[in-house]
Formats: C-alpha cells, sequence, structure tokens
C-alpha cells in the first residue's frame, strides 16, 4: 500500500496520466462524435495507426510539426470519408466497413512506411512538441506539472473536450448532429440533409482520432513503430459508452483509464510488482475496459439511431 | 441519392458486379505496385508463381489456408446470426493453448485416442473464450464487437505470461516458447512425402458439416432466423439466447480448431507468433465467401494464395508484401458495396 | 374575392399532372390538384391509392417523372427536400417524426435556423412557442422529453414545428387516426382557428364521417388517379365510399355471436414497465370461446403490453394467468403456442415474417422444430415446401410461389401468409393485434371475414385495434385500456363512439382502480 501512497504522490505521476490521456481524448471524441451522429467507427484504430505515420512522416520530411498535425488529421479525414461514403449514404455494415477501414488503414500505413523507408531497421527520431511551462502555476505542486507542463497537443485536448461539448449542447449544428443519431427521419423533415451531417460527423471525427494516433508520435514518443496504437482505438470505444455518450464525462473516463494506466506501470517497478508476471500489468487497460462497458451496460443512453442506416423516403 | 430495391436481379448484375469488385481491387494494387516502382503485372506474375507456381509453392498455400478455413467458418457462422465474433484470435490461441497442456501432459494415450481429446479440448476451451462476451451480450446488452476485440489481447498476453511461466519449455534456451508435443501426438501427413497434414482434410470436413448444419438442421434454421430478424424470430418461439449462445460455442470450437491444428499439425509446439492474425483475416474469408461455408473454402484459398504468393514476390520484386493485407481489405470494402449493389440499385431523387 | 376568377388568385398550392412511376406501377397518373386559401381539403383514399407517394413528391424526396408542384405561384425545385418547407409547407406525418430522447422544444427548433450559427436561440424560441401554443389551442410543455408524452401531445409538437415555421399550408397524414373522439374534436378546433387566419390545410384520411365534418372540399384518389373532386357540401358518405374505392364498401357483418366458456383469463395481471410507458395495472379480462373481444384505446396505453403478454414474448409480474383451468406459470412465446394461442402480430413486417426468408421458411416460423417439419433436429424442407404451397392455395396469397422471398409480397398478401400460419394449427385463442392496418380494402374484409369465421368455429379472438370504427363493427364485447388499466367489458352496443372515447382518455377508470 505505501507503495501505492507513494507513487499518487509524485508529481510524474499526475504528469503521465495527463499526457497518457490526451492521444485517448482526441481519439474518444472523434468517436464520440461519430456516434453521436448514428455512426458507430470501427476503422479507430486503423485511423489512428495512419495518423500517427502521417504526421511524423510529414515531420520527418521537413514540414513543421503543427503541419504535421494537419497533415495527420488530413488522411484520418480521407478514411473517414471511406469510410462514411460506404456507411451513411449506401448503409453498409458498419461494423463490417469499421473493421476493413481498420485492416486498410494499417496496411496502407505499414506499406507506405516500408515504401518511404526501405533500407532502416530502427525508425529514424524527429523533434517532438515540447512541454509549454505555464509560469507560476507550473509550479504548483502536484497539479502544476500535470496541467500546465504538458506539450500544446495536451492542452488542444484539453480545448477540444469543452469546444466539443459547446457545439454538442448549444448549437443549431450540434442539435442537428444529434437528432441525425437519434431520429434520422426528424432531421430529413425539418429539411436538413442526414447524408450530409453524418458524413461531416464521420469525416471530422475521423480527423480527430487520427491526430490523437499522432500525438503518440509527435509528443509522446518521437518515432513511429509498427503496433504501437495497440489497442487503444478500441478501448476509446469504450470510453465513449463509459462517458455515456458525453464528452466531459468520457474524458473523465480517459484520465481515470490513465491513472490505472500509469499506476500499473510503476508498480511494475516496485518490489510488489516484481513477483506478479508483467502480463497482468499490461492487461489491465484491455480488463478495464471491459469491465467499464459492463458496468455502463444498464445505464448509458445510447443514441438510438446508433448502427441504423437511413435511406430516404423508405420510412 | 436514394437506393431502391432491384426486384429480380439479373445474372449480370450479380455476377458482373462481384467480378468488378475484384477488378477494381486489382487497379488499386496495380497503383501501389506503381507507387513502389514495379512492373504490375510482372509483380501479380510473381504473386501468382509464388502461390501455386510450384508444388511446394501449393503445398505452402494450403498450409496456410488451413487455419484460414477454420477461422473463416468461425466467423462465417456467427456472422450469419449476427453475432459480431471479431476474436477468433483470442479462440485460436485457446485451442492451441488446449492442445499444448493436453499432448504435454504425459497421458500415455494412444495417437488415435488423443487427437480426438485434443481437438475436442480445443473446440471446448475455444467455445468458453466466446461464451464470455456472449453471456455479456445476452444478459447485460454488452456490444461484443469491443469485447470480443479486447480479448484477443487479454489472451495474447496470457498465452505470454503461460510461455514465460508454467509452460516454459526448459530445453527452449530461455524462448518463450511451449515444450513440442510427443512425434506421435502430431497430425500425420496426408500424403506421405507431401508436407500437407490432415489439419486440411479436418478443415475441408468442418466446411461440410457446417454447411449441412446451417441448411439441413433446425439449429441451423434458428441461426440465420435470429441473423436476420432476431425480432420475429423471438416472436415466433425460436430461443433467442439460446441460440446465440449454440453459436458461440460453434464458432469459438471452429476458431480453436485453427490452433489446434497449427499445433499439432504443422508447428508442434506453441509460440506467441503461432498466429499472424488469422482470426482476423478469417473475417475476410468470411465476408469475401458471402458467409458460405462451402465458399469458405475457396476463399480461404485464394487469401491464403495472396499472402503466400506476395511473401515470395516481395523477396523477389521488393514490393512490401503488405500489398497482400492492402488487397484483401480493400477485397472485402469492394466486396460488401457491390453485393449491396446487386440487390439495390442508385438511384437519383 | 369571390367568383371563379377570385378563387384562381387564392390558389396557395397546385399540382399540375404529378406522375410517378415505380417499375411497372403507377402510383401517381397525371395529378391534378388546387389548395385554396383559407379551406380544409380532404384528400381521399384507400391505402396504396398513391396519397404518400403524392407527398413524398411534394416534398422532394421522390423526384416526379412528370408535372409540376406550384406553391404560392412559384414552382418548387423537385427532388429537393427542404424546398417545401422553405416554401412554406408543412406536414405531419402519420408515423411523427420526433427524436425521442430530446425536449419539445429542441425538435421544434431542429433545423431552423442556419446550421453555423453559434447559439440556439433558445429563450426567444421558447415564448415564441408558448404563444403559438396559446393561440392554436396546442397545449404541450417545451422542455419535456418527446419520450415522455401521449400521442396526441405528440401530433401538437408536429403541428407545433410546422407553425413555427411559419407554414402557410399544412398537410396532415391520417391524423386522426390515433386520436380519441374527443382529441379529434380538438384537433378541428385547431384546425379551424388555423383556416380562420387565412392557413390552407390538406386533410389525408380513409375515414369518411371525418372527411364530412372538417373538410370543405374532397379529392379522390383510387389506384393513382384523381377520380373526384367535389364541394364537401355536395356529396355524401355514401357516395364518397364509392368514389374511393370504385363500388359499393361491403364491410363485413360479423353476425351474432354464441360465446362459451372462458378460455383465457387473467385476473389482477401487471406486467413491468415498457420504457417509459407503463405496464398493465392490474387488468382483469377474460376471453371467451365463439366471441370477438375488442380492445380500443389510444395507441400507447398499454396494447403494446398486453399484446406482448399473450405473445408469450413478456412474463407477468403479479397477478394470476389462467388458461383453460391451468394457471400459466413459464411463459414464452413456445410456451404460448404450445397453449394454443395463434398471434397476429402487429408489425408484420418486422415481427410477422422475416423479409429474407423465403414464403416457405416464414411458413414454419413457428412450427420448424416439430414434425412433419423436422425430426431430431433435422428439416423436412419437402413437408415445409409442401406446407406452404398449402397456406399459399388455401389463403389465396398471391405470389411468385414457395421459394420467393416474402419481402417481394404486399402487405396485404403477407398477412394472408401470416394468417394462414395461424389459423391453419387451429388455435383456441386468437391475438389479432392491428390486424388491417395497412391493408387495401379486399384484404381488409379477407381478413376480417377469416376471423369471424374462427370465432364461428368458437375459438376466443382477441382484437386490438387504435381504428374505434372498426372496433365497432368487429367486436362483440368491448374494453378500453388507458394508461395500463382496462375498462370492464361493454356488449356490442351499449356505447356510444363519445362514451367509448371518454374511456379512452382516461375518464371512469377512477372506480374500478
Amino acid at each position: 500500500m505505501t507503495e501505492i501512497v507513494e507513487i499518487l504522490l509524485s508529481a510524474s505521476f499526475w504528469a503521465a496520466v495527463v499526457r497518457i490521456a490526451s492521444p485517448l481524448i482526441f481519439a474518444t471524441l472523434g468517436e464520440l462524435i461519430c456516434e453521436r451522429a448514428g455512426v458507430l467507427n470501427l476503422g479507430i484504430e486503423g485511423i489512428m495507426v495512419a495518423g500517427a505515420f502521417a504526421g511524423w512522416m510529414a515531420v520527418y520530411s521537413g514540414t513543421g510539426l503543427w503541419t504535421g498535425v494537419a497533415v495527420a488529421m488530413g488522411a484520418g479525414m480521407l478514411f473517414g470519408l471511406l469510410h462514411a461514403t460506404l456507411t451513411v449514404p449506401f448503409g453498409l455494415s458498419q461494423h463490417v466497413v469499421g473493421l476493413g477501414i481498420t485492416l486498410l488503414a494499417t496496411s496502407a500505413t505499414y506499406y507506405a512506411y516500408r515504401l518511404a523507408l526501405p533500407e532502416v531497421t530502427s525508425p529514424p527520431r524527429i523533434e517532438p512538441f515540447q512541454p509549454w511551462e505555464v509560469p507560476l502555476l507550473s509550479d504548483i505542486p502536484l497539479i502544476g506539472p500535470a496541467l500546465f507542463a504538458q506539450t500544446p497537443l495536451t492542452y488542444l485536448a484539453f480545448v477540444l473536450t469543452a469546444v466539443v461539448a459547446l457545439v454538442l449542447t448549444r448549437t443549431p449544428l450540434g442539435l442537428a448532429l444529434r437528432a441525425a443519431g437519434e431520429n434520422p427521419a426528424a432531421v430529413e423533415a425539418q429539411g436538413l440533409s442526414v447524408t450530409g451531417l453524418r458524413m461531416g460527423a464521420v469525416m471530422v471525427g475521423s480527423g480527430l482520432m487520427a491526430v490523437g494516433g499522432a500525438f503518440l508520435t509527435m509528443s509522446a514518443f518521437s518515432s513511429f513503430f509498427f503496433e504501437m496504437v495497440n489497442g487503444r482505438g478500441w478501448i476509446c470505444i469504450a470510453l465513449v459508452v463509459f462517458g455515456a455518450w458525453k464528452p466531459g464525462k468520457a474524458v473523465l473516463g480517459a484520465l481515470l483509464f490513465a491513472a490505472f494506466d500509469a499506476l500499473q506501470v510503476r508498480l511494475q517497478q516496485t518490489p510488489l510488482g516484481a513477483d506478479i508476471p508483467y502480463q497482468l500489468f499490461l492487461m489491465t487497460p484491455y480488463v478495464l475496459s471491459i469491465l467499464a462497458l459492463v458496468l455502463m451496460s444498464r445505464r448509458a443512453a445510447v443514441p438510438a439511431a446508433l448502427m441504423v442506416p437511413y435511406n430516404r423516403g423508405t420510412r | 441519392m436514394r437506393l431502391e430495391p432491384v426486384a429480380a436481379p439479373g445474372l449480370a448484375r450479380t455476377l458482373g458486379l462481384p467480378a468488378l469488385a475484384l477488378a477494381g481491387t486489382f487497379v488499386v494494387g496495380a497503383l501501389l505496385v506503381l507507387a513502389a516502382g514495379a512492373d504490375p503485372f510482372a509483380t501479380f506474375g510473381l504473386i501468382v508463381q509464388g502461390a501455386a507456381g510450384s508444388k511446394f509453392a501449393a503445398l505452402e498455400t494450403l498450409n496456410r489456408a488451413t487455419p484460414l478455413i477454420f477461422t473463416g467458418l468461425a466467423i462465417a457462422v456467427a456472422f450469419r446470426a449476427k453475432l459480431w465474433n471479431i476474436g477468433a484470435e483470442a479462440q485460436l490461441y485457446a485451442g492451441a493453448l488446449a492442445t499444448v497442456v493436453l499432448g504435454t501432459s504425459a497421458l500415455g494415450l494412444p495417437p488415435a485416442l488423443m487427437w480426438p481429446a485434443m481437438a475436442g479440448a480445443a473446440v471446448i476451451a475455444g467455445g468458453l473464450v466466446l461464451l464470455g462476451p456472449v453471456l455479456l451480450k445476452v444478459r447485460l446488452g454488452v456490444d461484443e464487437v469491443v469485447t470480443t476485440l479486447l480479448f484477443n489481447f487479454i489472451m495474447l498476453l496470457f498465452v505470454s505470461m503461460l510461455l514465460e511461466g508454467p509452460l516454459k519449455d526448459p530445453m527452449g534456451m530461455g524462448w518463450p516458447k511451449s515444450e513440442a508435443l510427443p512425434r506421435d501426438y502430431r497430425l500425420p501427413r496426408l500424403v506421405e512425402g507431401l508436407r500437407l497434414h490432415w489439419g486440411f482434410a479436418l478443415a475441408l470436413i468442418a466446411a461440410v458439416v457446417v454447411w449441412l448444419i446451417e441448411t439441413r438442421t433446425t439449429l441451423g434454421y434458428e441461426i440465420r432466423a435470429v441473423g436476420q430478424n432476431a425480432r420475429a424470430a423471438r416472436f415466433a418461439g425460436i430461443p433467442v439466447n439460446r441460440v446465440l449462445v449454440k453459436t458461440a460455442l460453434l464458432s469459438g470450437g471452429l476458431a480453436a480448431l485453427a490452433g489446434f491444428s497449427e499445433v499439432s499439425g504443422l508447428k508442434g509446439n506453441l509460440t506467441q507468433d503461432l498466429s499472424p492474425g488469422f482470426g482476423y483475416t478469417g473475417i475476410i474469408v468470411a465476408m469475401l465467401a458471402l458467409l458460405h461455408p462451402l465458399g469458405v473454402v475457396v476463399s480461404a484459398l485464394f487469401v491464403a494464395g495472396i499472402f503466400v504468393g506476395a511473401d515470395s514476390m516481395s523477396r523477389a520484386a521488393g514490393v512490401p508484401s503488405y500489398i497482400a493485407d492492402i488487397l484483401l481489405a480493400t477485397a472485402l470494402l469492394a466486396m460488401v458495396l457491390a453485393i449491396l449493389l446487386t440487390r439495390f440499385r442508385v438511384v437519383r431523387g | 374575392m369571390s367568383g371563379p376568377d377570385g378563387a384562381a388568385r387564392d390558389v396557395v398550392l397546385r399540382l399540375d399532372g404529378i406522375t410517378k412511376r415505380f417499375g411497372k406501377l403507377t402510383a401517381n397518373d397525371r395529378i391534378d390538384l388546387a389548395l385554396h386559401r383559407g379551406e380544409v381539403m380532404a384528400l381521399l383514399g384507400e391505402n396504396g391509392a398513391g396519397k404518400t407517394t403524392l407527398m413524398n413528391i411534394l416534398f422532394g424526396h421522390y423526384t416526379a417523372d412528370e408535372g409540376t408542384v406550384e406553391v404560392e405561384g412559384r414552382p418548387l425545385p423537385p427532388g429537393a427536400p427542404g424546398a417545401a418547407l422553405k416554401a412554406g409547407v408543412g406536414m405531419v406525418h402519420q408515423h411523427f417524426t420526433l427524436a425521442d430522447n430530446m425536449t419539445v422544444l429542441e425538435n421544434i427548433l431542429l433545423g431552423t435556423e442556419p446550421l453555423w450559427t453559434p447559439r440556439l436561440g433558445r429563450r426567444a424560441a421558447r415564448a415564441r412557442v408558448e404563444a403559438l401554443s396559446r393561440d392554436f389551442g396546442l397545449a404541450v410543455h417545451p422542455d419535456a422529453r418527446v419520450a415522455t408524452l401521449s400521442v396526441g401531445e405528440r401530433q401538437r409538437v408536429e403541428i407545433l414545428k410546422a407553425l413555427y415555421r411559419d407554414a402557410r399550408i399544412l398537410i396532415l397524414d391520417e391524423p386522426t387516426a390515433v386520436l380519441t373522439p374527443q382529441e379529434t374534436a380538438a384537433l378541428f378546433q385547431t384546425l379551424r382557428k388555423m383556416v380562420a387566419r387565412g392557413l390552407s390545410v390538406i386533410f389525408i384520411s380513409h375515414k369518411l364521417n371525418e372527411v364530412m365534418a372538417i373538410s370543405s372540399r374532397v379529392a379522390v384518389l383510387r389506384h393513382g388517379r384523381l377520380v373526384g373532386e367535389v364541394a364537401t357540401a355536395d356529396t355524401d358518405r355514401h357516395r364518397l365510399a364509392e368514389l374511393m374505392v370504385g363500388s359499393e364498401i361491403v364491410t363485413p357483418a360479423p353476425g351474432t355471436a354464441t360465446p362459451g366458456a372462458a378460455l383465457l383469463t387473467l385476473a389482477a395481471v401487471r406486467t413491468a414497465p415498457r420504457g417509459d410507458r407503463p405496464g398493465l395495472q392490474g387488468i382483469d379480462l377474460s376471453l371467451r370461446a365463439g366471441q370477438i373481444t375488442g380492445l380500443a384505446g389510444v395507441s400507447g396505453n398499454g396494447q403494446g403490453a398486453l399484446a406482448d403478454l399473450l405473445s408469450g414474448l413478456t412474463a407477468p409480474t403479479g397477478g394470476q394467468m389462467t388458461l383453460g383451468i391451468a394457471a400459466v406459470t413459464d411463459w414464452t412465446p413456445r410456451a404460448a403456442l404450445a397453449a394454443g394461442i395463434g398471434r397476429i402480430p402487429e408489425d408484420r413486417h418486422d415481427t410477422g415474417s422475416i423479409a429474407d426468408f423465403t414464403l416457405t421458411e416464414n411458413a414454419v416460423l413457428e412450427g420448424y422444430g416439430s414434425r412433419p417439419f423436422s425430426r431430431r433436429g433435422v428439416m423436412d424442407w419437402t413437408a415445409a415446401r409442401r406446407h406452404a404451397a398449402d397456406l399459399i392455395a388455401t389463403y389465396d396469397v398471391r405470389c411468385p410461389g414457395p421459394d420467393a422471398r416474402i419481402r417481394l409480397l404486399s402487405g396485404g398478401n403477407m398477412q394472408k401468409l401470416i394468417l394462414g400460419r395461424v389459423l391453419e394449427t387451429g388455435p383456441m385463442v386468437i391475438l389479432a393485434n392491428q390486424p388491417v392496418r395497412g391493408l387495401d380494402i379486399g384484404a381488409v374484409t379477407y381478413v376480417q371475414e377469416r376471423l369471424i369465421a374462427a370465432r364461428d368455429r368458437g375459438a376466443a379472438v382477441l382484437l386490438i385495434s387504435e381504428d374505434l370504427d372498426e372496433v365497432l363493427t368487429m367486436a362483440d364485447v368491448i374494453h378500453v385500456i388507458s394508461e395500463g388499466r382496462l375498462s370492464p367489458p361493454f356488449p356490442r352496443g351499449s356505447k356510444t363512439p363519445a362514451e367509448l372515447g371518454a374511456w379512452m382518455a382516461g375518464q371512469g377508470f377512477d372506480h374500478a382502480a
């Protein structure tokens, strides 16, 4: 127990929690936008891989970091466009298309990596985003390093959370998006285009997923590795459910989740952790995700038209 | 745009569109080969040659197809019931684990008893692995896509833990691998002198059995009814949850047979890299076969051929072998679209 | 302003030569219609006459093959959803287009402001909605979640949606189908207020007495053609009926019933609530042999709960359910079938059949598990196919054959197959939930005659319908259901529609509760 308390009182732990949560926040918000509009996007895992590679590759070939983020977002939106075209106007199974997009995005990324860097054995490094320390605030014990000494992408993640929440609840666009996820016929009857809303949501959402992936290569680490996304996309889908499709709650879920993750990494290095197979620690994120799904199973307010394709005129 | 049902689609539509989808896939592939600075025709030629150009290549393809038939069947039967089992990878490893645990536990049984015992244990283990997510689905309404996906990661870590712990081969020079099955317990070759084991025959038998179940039995009828319209099925008195559980046991068991066959027929022991994603590729195999059990055999051969061919092409032509995965993912998406368009036409307004 | 010239100037909506074909079927055949300012025009026609297609063209969901639509003199671009809305045409669909999990205000505001406006002007909007509610007698709370509203309230929200957008023309598709007679009267009040203010209304219906009561002009559609256009004052119910159907309407004569023993009895039965709707609140019901029991009520008041209970989909949470003389314990759809309950579900497309299954596969949906259709888990498709062929012949199912997919059948033929599947087992209790909704007159008569025949051979029939007229014609004894409570049985002819309407609105239950 003393080990856990010690970890919880260290500033580096809390800084790590926020850092681990950041990519999850981007991708969770992206998935949440898709699902609120009525589309389950199982392409998330592959889109994160593509985003991680595209952003990193852009920077490696000489663009600025923010341009890299934009490139990642663009790559994500491209896959989002493919997903949306197949699932929205054509109404194909969101399960099959999503998994197909994940396979396609992942393999296309690996192919592009091999083409771009045919000779290398270990991937080259880039100069990633550096922390911006907010004067004074970053000196606050525990909270300071966690909240005010992060990279700009982390700050962006939190700003985005507020923006997404406000747009969804306070603007005509958000109202229309939510309605598209609740009853597309109502949207159509009021003269709006369900197809347009849903496709837009999937594209923007996919863009955010890709930025989540890019966080890994451009802020958390400085290189691209195969398998680096490692199920984070699936975890984000669980986080959307855990957050009951609300941005604020989903982000709290991401932080909670990151806290467990950071804790298990640190516990591994304690004497207590040495006696337990490390695989059990590594399992915790996945087990927690399943647990989160089970806990929320009865309560969650699923968008009523999630996964229900809409075909005009055939009501 | 709007989709309008086609009442009686003609032959040109039902065959032409899927053919077009495959053609489109290869156009995409050709563009990728060009991007790699190689000649598409030569590259595709090398893939075909690598997949079926020699006896060795053809046998390699058949061997690679064996686990894919099992996982393809597992997914086809589950998707038939709209049970989204994306966890065939985990079930495969469960089957492999059961095979290794039983096969290395010095029971002293004759091989003729040992093979069915190991296969049976594998089937049970695989079924149980899928049972968890399915019970969560029917009891609590937890979406099985995410749980089965997450189970894959958990199972791989679990296998890794066992391979570095209780199952570790003491003679393995520190590598995380299990003890090998005794020679007698390995599945024999189908034909003496050819590198193809009985697992392939078992896969073919499994495909026929699944086909018979789907078309000739009440269980098959129930599975199809539940998948097509669970509300109507429940109303008509079909015990939907029980059918889903049976489907799960069948599907998980089939995927586990892939693990059994790989361990006892090909590898002899269990390692962390026993499956290069056979569970996920099974989704493509099943979808390309339109979930038809006999079609799964054909599409597994096709998919295996592309993988084996791409591996050998990659060594020769320098185009990354990941092109195989891209081709298959593209084929999957193009095919589901083509199948939709055989039944619906796109109309304006 | 009067006289033919004045009237011509006052045309607010003009449909000119509208034609729409679906394959071989001509759904609309050169239809010309003109709606005048300040009038209620009824659009009369039975199911499948082309009313819905016409409205879908007006709203841009379909593009007409020929013809034009003009609103207040300006042509509407074809196939542009939203153009009609912008031009001031509002529509209240038969199946409401409301998002249940959102509030009334959110539903009304949806799509009324440009999407990229930074804020929803909720406060101003609420004030306007409240003013409109007052002016037109449309009481509803702006912040209520739609899921918690009654059917009548939802319809008011739909009308408010149109008024909020300054609609000058309002189209109502079968608006009274789901209302009590009293709610219908209130709706007519609202419509009269609207036309008094210069709005125009198209009232789509197949109920002749309501058409006579509210409209000033009637246009009649039959088989996609406009077959008559008359001033309401110059016609009567019989002539309208003949125009609509093309011949005299034959309503089935149920004759007199000879009730026997109670085959199924519910005593103080309760069921669990369904979402935002209450379950059954301790009801007493007794279904007698040789009698049609009618269940009247506004939709969403417990009909679904009762139907699910008798179908075996839900089990009672309290009270006693008795079949014959045996108390029911383990209750599932299979148990209900085994007990001899035949079930015709409300939704034949989604519950009664499996669209992509063949007629054969659908014909054995309930009986596949036993002989002759299967033995020891192995299907006998020859026997199944023979059975399907028998049903097709006996029940006059028009179809390509037993191997055709059922999705290709019309609603009436689909319902005949389901009816055959149920009746061929010789059930002693028959649950018929909205058995004729959406069918054309021929199929309606067929289904009703079969149900009467089943009663005459001694079956106990429960007929659930939201159409009070149907219940009044068919039922030997009537119960009214309201908020999960059941009225006492009223023998045929003992209550007027208005009295039943009061019960439907929940009056009279207090002493019973």
